[in-house]
């Protein structure tokens, strides 16, 4: 961080900032302008920010503020300055989702998680750079140009929610938001040194969220520690009656969970997941995290996930697939661009399409509709559709034997800017760790874990049983606290 | 995938493209057929799987067993509530009376 200079931000945690605000130490106004100073002094260099919403900030701040004065009611989140990854919507704030096709577009409604934030009080600066509809493992794709990571400038934050791990890294929020479909929390959770939380498969509406692929998209909080990212993912669960996706299920006291014991929890390693690619500083800083689990009372078993190495490829099917479908709503008629050369309608569709769409969207629209196409669905799409079955079987079966699964976020730590965006395959390969999950619908998070030799972090994460996102968080915070941070 | 594994021709990513309302240049084209063959090929390992006996997955709530609520108590109350502007939502339009949508003309008098 020298050469962004170091600031005292970067470390606040959600707790301090609230307890700073509810106590009158700072008001929620002097703790969102500090932020915006941040934001003016580094983000020309990092590029987190795609848009600022300072009206908005204020407005809620003066209110938080105010709330405090008055000895009134606050919320969880009370004057704590948050950022939102540029996929969900902020009502009469530019949402691009990273793309073209989206320039200027301001939404006329809330999404839910953004609404839950600020009735909890938080405050929200404005909203983050991300890989274009979410499609990246680097925020390269962005059509607003990528964000570098803080730790390390010429290296990628990772992708798709770069701008939400940065951010948070270096000290222009103290939490936010992203979204998580094959790993784009955990990934850059990982690379940026942050807890990122990718909560089970319906836990978080997702009303107000730009779909990349349905049956796989996720809504997460990103935070400097286990317990602040407890508290966030406890104000963001529950059913939604907008999204009829989002689960019923009881949301429990996340933020209580993560501090229980983890004495006596069993933890499954998955043998297919440290593999030869693995690099061997990641090896030896997940080996010391179980370490550190063994001697808090955690039993360490070995689990076999057997499919694991046809996630990948079932991923980038049935991601595909959705994605064709639902961007097919990017014509140039509701929102956002139209071409200027639009002589027919479908001239109108196809130029709009090809103006707006960067040339990772396109591919990937191409191979969602190639794969979906006569003659090609079921050897490809169905055929998907059972290996994810088998995929997600591997993890019910495993978690039959085991509370926990630690495991890998990534096979290395951030690699640089410009180093695989010539090759989509071997951007889809970085992947690997993570998709699994994402396929098989279960809570998984990134938790850092000590750093390279040359300075970068290192993310461990911890998979949960489907909807067992508390145990999931005492595991990570027993990792965190487990004396592995250099 | 399963049967000879024939690369994707170009003529099949301008069909594929046609499909998706996405016009390629004529650089584009090429990258993407190329792209396209490295990708299905990473895909066509599905094929080592017998998957014969598996039904297929499409929700991840199909995973865990859980049955649709025939009652429809995860359903909202069928009720008047407010909506969205209309007046905010037409506002985004690239083209539009207020009321409508507008787009090129569709048909010739």
């Amino acid at each position: 961080m020298v050469e962004t200079g170091k600031s005292s931000l970067e470390r606040l945690t959600l707790a301090e900032a609230r307890a700073a605000v509810v106590a009158g130490r700072v008001s929620a106004a002097a703790l969102a302008e500090e932020h915006y100073e941040r934001i003016a002094a580094v983000d020309p260099e990092i590029h987190s920010y795609l848009a600022l919403t300072r009206e908005r900030a204020m407005a809620q701040a003066e209110r938080v503020d105010a709330a405090v004065k008055a000895g009134g009611p606050l919320g969880a989140l009370a004057g704590v300055p948050v950022g939102i990854k540029d996929v969900l919507t902020v009502k009469g704030v530019a949402t691009t989702a990273g793309s073209k096709i989206l320039e200027g577009y301001k939404p006329p409604y809330d999404a839910t998680a953004v609404a839950r934030l600020e009735a909890a009080g938080a405050v929200v600066l404005g909203k983050l750079n991300c890989d274009e509809f979410a499609m990246g493992s680097s925020n390269e794709n962005s059509a607003y140009g990528p964000v570098k990571n803080p730790r390390a400038l010429d290296r990628v934050p990772g992708g798709s929610s770069g701008g939400s791990a940065a951010a948070v890294a270096a000290g222009m929020c103290v939490a936010s938001l992203g979204t998580d479909t094959g790993g784009s929390i955990r990934q850059p959770a990982a690379f940026c040194g942050v807890v990122g939380v990718l909560p089970t498969y319906g836990r978080v509406s997702r009303y107000g969220l730009i779909a990349f692929a349905s049956s796989l998209d996720r809504v997460g909080p990103f935070a400097r520690s286990v317990e602040d990212a407890a508290v966030m993912l406890e104000v963001l669960a529950g059913p939604d009656v907008m999204d009829a996706t989002c689960s019923q299920e009881a949301v429990a006291g996340y933020a209580a969970e993560a501090k229980k014991d983890v004495a006596g929890l069993r933890i499954g390693v998955p043998e297919e997941y440290f593999g030869e690619g693995l690099n061997a500083e990641i090896r030896e800083a997940i080996e010391r995290a179980l370490d550190g689990l063994r001697a808090a009372g955690c039993s360490i078993h070995k689990v076999s996930l057997p499919h694991t190495r046809y996630a990948v490829p079932t991923y980038y099917v049935i991601a595909t697939a959705e994605a064709s479908s639902n961007l097919s709503r990017f014509d140039g008629v509701r929102f956002g661009l139209r071409s200027e050369d639009a002589g027919t309608l479908a001239a109108m569709f196809r130029n709009t399409r090809d103006e707006g769409f960067g040339a990772e969207v396109k591919r990937r629209i191409l191979l969602g509709t190639y794969v979906l196409s006569a003659g090609y669905y079921d050897a490809y799409y169905r055929k998907a559709q059972q290996v994810r079955a088998l995929l997600t079987r591997d993890f019910v079966q495993a978690f039959e034997k085991v509370d926990a699964i630690v495991a890998p976020v990534t096979p290395t730590a951030a690699f640089k800017l410009g180093e695989k965006t010539d090759d989509p395959l071997q951007m889809y390969l970085e992947d690997i760790y993570s998709v699994a999950a994402s396929l098989a619908g279960i809570c998984g998070m990134s938790v850092p874990c000590g750093e390279t030799a040359a300075g970068l972090p290192i993310g461990v994460q911890v998979l949960g049983k489907h909807f067992d996102e508390a145990t999931m968080l005492r595991v990570g915070a027993a990792i965190e606290g487990s004396g592995n941070r250099k | 995938m399963s049967e000879g594994n024939g690369a994707v021709t170009l003529e099949e990513v301008r069909h594929v493209a046609d499909l998706a309302n996405l016009e390629l240049t004529a650089e584009e084209l090429p990258r993407m057929a190329k792209d396209l063959n490295a990708i299905l090929g990473h895909i066509a390992q599905l094929n080592e799987l017998d998957t014969s006996t598996v039904e297929p997955m499409a929700q991840v709530g199909e995973a865990l067993g859980m049955a649709p609520a025939e009652a429809g108590e995860t359903l909202r109350v069928d009720g008047v509530r407010a909506s969205v502007d209309r007046g905010a939502v037409m506002a985004e339009a690239p083209e539009s009376d207020g009321r409508f949508f507008k787009v090129p003309k569709v048909i010739e008098r």
